[in-house]
């Protein structure tokens, strides 16, 4: 049974079920931005605001676990072990239900950008130890990794590591200087980001491996020396994070030479573009396919956009304001939605259902890039001018600088809003084939 | 063999990696300007955390985006303490109405303070470089 992948499925659905969460608890957030106090009678923006980052985190971290289990399952039929992987799912599970609870109660853990009360972290991390059992029990059998192994460990592994590093504020220690604190707090945010995104980046590479059929690539040297980058940039650019806090010096040295490294990064995908095309071309009927390619086109104006913000300058003018959402969201949703959504439709569905390659979903893939490509700009332009508001010698009060964004704010609401709809019908498009198979089984068992 | 270049690159930048959070957990000496207790601060961080205030302001650019960064809060013109605890206790458009203790309300001060004693967030505060890094005293620091 195994051999059918049942385990990195539940996975996948349960992450499916998370985003569908997500995206409602986000969308009725954004609301607030024109009309304050929004819903407020019943949940505050200070609940949503939490309740739309958690259950996306667990979409991306439990989507993630579920394209390693089922790319571990093709490499190495029957390897997991199957009964730590649903342990690992019901920790899951249960730290969801506490944690979603604890908001509506108005319990929280007050630190950005993840937040939950820290009891529950210990869940979450007792679950992934079960994921580090469970996969160094199966990759240690695999001889010569190719590259997305290396970049499937190093999330895993650094997952744990860089998590628990969060929680260090829990010892007085070191707590006692607030700006220590800030820096070790965003050492930690950084590199956490870090983790998932090898995980997932690993999961495209197993993905073009397959749908290609040329595992070269991702054995080549070239594609190890990427990776290296890679995890130089999780271990140490996470300081343009805190580029205006007081701490050490060297710390903004140290990060801004490291995150230019991601210069490389950015002109190998223009030297490669053309390559990329060819081969989109060939396989762009392919729905898996199509969302990996997205996410690629994401990942150059992402990229982009991230190497001017860590250029201390440049920074001064985009920290704090929405320029970094709009780098969050196109990294969180043009990147890893994207990516795991391909490895849903690999993973999830049937070859032969109808849904796929449907006009409506071919609709829908297109309306989610149209209106996430609005609601990034617009991002940016409301956080370009709060930058320049930020800059200027005697700004206006911040309230007036808000309202004159009005027009701006609704802008990235609607185009918000269209982006919900369109990436809900997705997932549930998804969650009803893989439900419609569940049951099929159970009627024919 | 000729692979085992991957599994020097990797122990070598997992060592400074460890290397440099060891460091970086160590350090003792932030240049502080007194004026606020600190144990009394260190408490109203877990009151600002208790509260989720980060899901709106910011402490040096750092957290949501509906109100303002209040790292230098107590140093604005015509905001205080008192200015502070109104806002708090009454709320305003956006922002609920939180009622805190009396030595939350001490507490939330004191950490206010030693936000504001740890510098200044305001990125105007910065003096650019032509290598494109930024100081506050031009020399680096």
């Amino acid at each position: 049974m195994e051999t059918e992948n049942k385990i990195g499925k539940f996975f996948l659905a349960v992450a499916l079920i998370m985003l569908t969460l997500g995206l409602i608890f986000g969308g009725i957030a954004s609301i607030s931005y024109i009309s304050p106090g929004f819903a407020s009678s019943w949940i505050g923006f200070v609940q949503l605001r939490p309740l739309h980052v958690s259950c996306i985190m667990f979409f991306i971290l439990i989507g993630a676990s579920g394209s390693v289990y089922s790319g571990l399952n093709s490499l190495m039929p029957k390897s997991a072990y199957i009964p730590i992987a649903y342990l690992q799912l019901g920790l899951w599970l249960v730290a969801i239900i506490f944690i979603l609870f604890s908001y509506s109660t108005k319990q929280f853990g007050g630190r950005e950008y993840w937040e939950f009360p820290p009891k529950y972290a210990i869940l979450i991390a007792l679950a992934w130890l079960l994921f580090l059992y469970n996969f160094v029990t199966v990759v240690i059998k695999i001889k010569k990794w190719p590259v997305y192994i290396w970049m499937w460990m190093t999330g895993v592994f650094f997952f744990l590591l860089t998590f628990t590093e969060n929680y260090l504020w829990e010892f007085p220690y070191f707590r006692e200087h607030f700006v220590k604190d800030m820096t070790i707090q965003w050492k930690a945010n950084g590199s956490l980001v870090g983790s998932w995104n090898q995980m997932i980046y690993g999961t495209a590479f197993f993905l073009m491996d397959k749908l290609s059929g040329n595992t070269a690539g991702s054995k080549s040297n070239l594609a190890f020396r990427m990776y290296f980058l890679g995890l130089g940039n999780l271990m140490f650019n996470w300081g343009h994070h805190i580029y205006t806090l007081p701490t050490e010096n060297y710390i903004r040295v140290v990060s801004y030479a490291v995150s230019m490294t991601e210069w490389i990064l950015l002109a190998r995908i223009i030297y490669l573009f053309r390559k990329t095309v060819t081969e989109a071309q060939k396989l762009f009927h392919y729905f898996p396919f199509r969302f990996l390619f997205a996410s690629e086109i994401w990942v150059f104006l992402n990229l982009a956009l991230a190497i001017l913000m860590s250029i201390p300058v440049l920074n001064l003018y985009t920290h704090g304001t929405h320029i970094t959402v709009a780098h969050a969201m196109g990294t969180t949703i043009g990147i890893n939605t994207m990516i795991l959504l391909g490895a849903c439709f690999e993973f999830m569905m049937k070859k032969n259902d109808t849904l796929v390659g449907s006009k409506v979903l071919n609709f829908v893939f297109w309306l989610t890039q149209f209106s996430l490509f609005v609601f990034w700009v617009t991002l940016i332009i409301i956080g370009l001018n709060r930058g320049m508001w930020q800059m200027q010698t005697t700004p206006s009060p911040f309230s007036s600088m808000m309202a004159e964004q009005g027009g701006l704010f609704h802008v990235f609401v609607v185009s918000g809003i269209v982006l919900m709809i369109s990436l809900l019908t997705i997932a549930v498009a998804l969650l009803n084939s893989f439900f419609k198979e569940i049951f099929s089984r159970k009627l024919s068992a | 063999m000729k692979d085992n270049w991957k599994r020097y690159v990797f122990a070598i930048l997992v060592f400074s990696f460890f290397a440099f959070s060891l460091h970086l957990y160590s350090i003792k000496n932030f240049e502080y300007r007194k004026g606020y207790n600190s144990k009394l601060a260190q408490n109203g961080e877990l009151v600002w955390q208790k509260y989720n205030c980060q899901s709106c302001h910011q402490m040096y650019g750092l957290g949501g985006y509906l109100g303002p960064d209040l790292t230098n809060v107590l140093s604005v013109n015509g905001k205080n303490a008192t200015y502070v605890l109104a806002v708090i206790q009454t709320g305003n458009k956006q922002m609920p109405a939180n009622n805190l203790s009396e030595d939350e309300k001490t507490e939330i001060i004191e950490f206010l303070k030693s936000t504001d004693a740890s510098g200044v967030s305001d990125p105007k505060s910065f003096v650019k470089q032509v290598n494109g890094m930024i100081s506050k005293d031009g020399n680096g620091n």
